[in-house]
């Protein structure tokens, strides 16, 4: 048996935007196993449910996350909607739509930018991040933030979108779908990007249901399961499928991405063809009373939204489940025998988000 | 700039954000803002970094962190607090686990508020702080001098 050596991965490291701590037990190059530990994005939101009422919550629910922070909201609505019983209007949903997978879009087009930067391949990353700019530009102009949308609200949205501006925003989604092509075509064909992804950072079909994964992870793994299914918000009435892909290993899981890239330009042009007119949100009255679990599809995969009241302004108890808590299981087990050179590639695969997961 | 003879390098810190702010300091790299271009680069490593931009709020288990960081930068240093976070603990103030902004751990030189702060903001806070450098870097060289 060779020498184990332990190295630390993080918090605070060139290949992580955000904080997570790994133990890396290697023998030479391989990696025995990675023992995460987390806390280091830990605010305790949960708990501020007790000083801010149920309204005020939807900004701290969109801050769980600045990346997939309209879903959180939405989801955060959604689930107070869920123990209020509140019908919200039907144009209402279709926004939420349209902007949920906006911001998906956005999502995976940096985390596209960040898997290139993760091997190293530089150019391919600045080419995401320019792309994922002209989307950032429709979301300026339709929401008002760039990051934080702040539009979803309990009982509808914030905002409406008129028939001119839903027109140009269609016209430049065609465009940015355009250039989004020739980028993961390079994801798709280039031998660089394959040598590094194939058959890397494995996780079974198998090993997927045991751990529990969510999202583009088991998605990768050939399991066709999407909250969207459900059919909240206007999913049910637009036609679609999950896409899967059976690779396995981090290329399936990057492909996953890519095609959903088109699977949500595809949605948002039907909803767009099918939003009825109508008023965007409904008075809420009263207080909660009751709880209610919500379950939403995000970039990263399913997040569970708990919400109990006790007919206060103030909740009883909120708890989020977030995709990337889901994802830790698996991550560590693909972790189990790859190369010291690896590991921040299959780290990305995940899309770890720890500021969702520790919030 | 007098003083510099190289383009001032930056390391980023994800203290407890939400990584709004976060995403916003890589968009200042990426083509459309593009600082990259004056040659300041993100670094991963502290001992190469002049500007230290910190997001998020301090917390009990970072606290260790952040102060690692800026004690492993060579002097002259600046810290740039982005976001509102970072300010003042914003809209995570009252939580239990937050201990306030980021002048809790280490000293600050640039306050950049924002929710989430935008990429020009970000620009006009470093070089704001490249100014506090400039002054940082003389008065260390006249400490040397007379020393």
């Amino acid at each position: 048996m060779a020498t184990r050596t332990i190295v630390p991965f993080g918090p605070q490291h060139p290949v992580l935007p955000e904080p997570i701590h790994l133990d890396l037990v290697l023998e030479d190059e391989k990696v025995i196993s990675a023992i995460p530990s987390i806390g280091f994005i830990h605010r305790g939101l949960e708990k501020l449910v007790e000083k801010k009422d149920f309204l005020e919550m939807t900004y701290v629910a969109e801050r769980i996350c600045g990346i997939c922070s309209f879903i959180h909201g939405q989801s955060y609505c959604q689930a107070i909607e869920g123990v209020m019983k509140i019908d919200v209007p039907e144009r209402a949903l279709y926004l939420r739509t349209i902007w949920g997978e906006m911001s998906r879009i956005h999502s995976h087009l940096l985390w596209l930018g960040l898997f290139a930067d993760g091997f190293g391949f530089e150019s391919l990353f600045m080419h995401s991040w320019r792309v994922r700019e002209k989307l950032l530009d429709l979301i300026e102009e339709t929401t008002g933030g760039r990051v934080i949308f702040g539009t979803a609200k309990v009982g509808g949205v914030r905002r409406d979108m008129e028939s001119l501006t839903l027109k140009r925003v269609e016209d430049e989604l065609k465009i940015i779908e355009k250039m989004s092509h020739e980028l993961t075509d390079v994801f798709k064909k280039d031998s660089s990007v394959k040598r590094r992804t194939v058959g890397k950072g494995v996780l079974s079909k198998e090993d997927a249901i045991t751990l529990g994964a969510v999202g583009p992870t088991v998605r990768g793994s050939g399991i066709a399961s999407d909250m969207r299914k459900l059919g909240y918000a206007a999913y049910g009435k637009i036609s679609w499928e999950p896409v899967i892909e059976t690779g396995c290993d981090c290329y399936a899981r990057c492909m996953v991405r890519c095609r959903e890239l088109y699977q949500s330009f595809d949605m948002i042009y039907q909803a767009m063809a099918k939003i009825p007119d109508g008023p965007v949100d409904v008075k809420v009255t009263g207080n909660p009373n009751g709880e209610y679990f919500a379950r939403v599809e995000q970039p990263r995969g399913e997040v569970i939204y708990y919400v109990k009241g006790n007919n206060t302004k103030n909740l009883e108890r909120f708890r989020v489940r977030t995709p990337t808590f889901a994802n830790v299981p698996p991550l560590v087990k693909m972790l189990g025998g790859c190369e010291l050179a690896d590991v921040p590639v299959i780290v990305l695969t995940i899309d770890p988000c720890i500021s969702c997961t520790e919030r | 700039m007098s003083f510099f003879k190289k383009s001032p390098w930056v390391i980023h810190y994800d203290g407890s954000s939400c990584n709004g702010c976060d995403i916003e300091v890589l968009a200042c790299l990426t083509p459309l803002y593009d600082i990259e271009r004056f040659g300041i680069i993100n670094t991963g490593n502290p001992k190469h970094a002049d500007v230290f931009l910190i997001t998020g709020t301090i917390n009990e288990q970072n606290l260790e962190v952040v102060r690692n960081i800026y004690n492993q930068m060579p002097d002259p240093k600046v810290v740039a607090a982005i976001g509102i976070c970072a300010t003042s603990g914003g809209i995570f103030r009252e939580c239990y686990n937050v201990k306030g902004g980021v002048d809790t751990a280490i000293p600050v030189d640039i306050y950049i508020p924002g929710c989430a702060v935008r990429p020009e903001a970000i620009i006009d806070g470093v070089v704001a702080a490249l100014g506090v450098l400039e002054k940082k870097a003389a008065a260390l060289k006249t400490m040397k001098a007379s020393a």
